[in-house]
């Protein structure tokens, strides 16, 4: 059995004195993948930040192995300079490569354009080569989907395929079917 | 780290909040003279206490372009993500902006005390000063824009916030200069300078923790 990327053991969320979740269990081993679902405000961007460690549980075990990247819908890139050069920021961080994730999501040919010039889908694309190009083994992808027409959600599915058969994993939060359909649904009511 | 500063000097320089300061520290010391008159003797006794007060005010310029861009684009967001504390972010953020606002700011004194027609040890004085009350100038602006992020119409506010705490430093910078060089008030200046730059990355990084909840 290979060490998990990420292991949630009981986890609970607190939010505004309101608990959105407890007793969370959810493993991800290399390769695995899991989707959260649920009515909006049920907690499943908390569920996200919590295992990105950016929210502290209420309760519970957070525990991950390795790098983890982060796609929600904070874009992060500097809007005046251009595409190359603001996810060649986060690449340079990450020691990766930031062609490779402007490649994989289509945007390659924008790599010269303002961040500030793109539109909505064209960002989401950023923010999913920023995940790409890191090279970091667990994603966790809060609506990957919104925005992205069919080409991009096809591009998103083979990335994600692609990304599970190196042995990453992946915890997504969505409402529209992105292509992870063998992986289990969580529900969060 | 170096290119967390490298980008911090970037963005000061494109956006402009470098300029800012700059612009506004010389305005006073144009205006100051239309104010009180064009009399020698006078402006060069007031001249040194009218620069400190033109320093403290254009270190408030920046104050809401510091933190809060990065945390609402989710900059901030990712860097923890990828592992770096919120206090190595506020260190390299208090580092960039003290080079994008310190020296500038010390090189811009000089006209602004041909302006006021300072005699060259007064100038001397002061440039000494700035070096030293700068660093501590920089991190009151980044904890308080740090714990201002978030916040709607954070300027009057950042204002009352910030200004009180540096009265310290406009007192022992100009009173380094009014009392001739008195090296007691430079001592109390460098201190008061060093704890706001000790404490900064600290209550910066905890603002910054805090205001993800």
């Amino acid at each position: 059995m290979p060490e998990a990327l990420l292991s949630l053991t009981n986890v609970a969320c607190l939010r505004g004195g309101r608990l959105l979740f407890e007793d969370m269990n959810l493993t991800l081993a290399p390769g695995g993948a899991a989707v959260l679902t649920g009515p909006n405000g049920a907690g499943k961007s908390s569920l996200i930040r919590v295992a990105a460690g950016l929210l502290r549980a209420a309760g519970g075990l957070v525990q991950r192995s390795g790098a983890a990247a982060l796609a929600d819908e904070g874009l992060a890139l500097d809007p005046r300079l251009t595409l190359a050069r603001a996810l060649g920021f986060w690449a340079r961080l990450d020691g990766g490569d930031a062609g490779a994730g402007m490649a994989a999501m289509g945007v390659a040919h924008l790599a010269r354009v303002p961040v500030r010039m793109l539109s909505t889908g064209q960002r989401k694309r950023a923010v999913l080569a920023r995940v790409i190009a890191s090279g970091a083994p667990l994603w966790l992808l809060d609506e990957p989907g919104n925005g992205l027409d069919p080409e991009g959600l096809e591009r998103l599915r083979e990335a994600m395929a692609a990304h599970r058969a190196r042995g990453g994993a992946i915890l997504a939060a969505t409402h529209q079917p992105i292509g992870l359909d063998d992986a289990p649904r969580i529900l969060l009511a | 780290m170096i290119a967390l500063v490298l980008r911090e000097l970037r963005l000061a320089a494109t956006g402009g909040h470098a300029l800012l300061p700059l612009i506004f520290f010389l305005l006073v010391a144009t205006l100051f003279p239309f104010a009180v008159g064009p009399d020698g003797p006078l402006l060069a006794r007031t001249g040194g206490g009218a620069l400190w007060m033109a320093a403290l005010l254009a270190a408030l310029l920046p104050v809401d372009r510091l933190v809060e861009p990065d945390r609402e684009a989710g900059v901030l967001d990712q860097l923890a993500v990828r592992g770096s504390g919120e206090e190595a972010v506020a260190v390299a953020k208090l580092a960039g902006h003290w080079l994008s606002f310190g020296p500038p700011l010390i090189i811009a004194a000089v006209p602004a005390a041909a302006l006021m027609k300072l005699p060259g040890e007064v100038l001397l004085r002061l440039e000494i000063g700035l070096l030293a009350g700068t660093p501590g100038l920089a991190a009151l602006t980044l904890m308080v824009s740090a714990l201002t992020a978030g916040l709607r119409a954070t300027g009057a506010l950042a204002g009352l916030l910030m200004l009180p705490l540096a009265v310290p430093i406009l007192i022992f910078g100009a009173g380094y200069i009014e009392g001739g060089g008195d090296a007691g008030a430079l001592k109390l200046l460098l201190a008061v300078s060093l704890l706001l730059v000790a404490a900064a990355p600290f209550a910066a990084g905890a603002a910054i923790r805090a205001g993800r909840d």
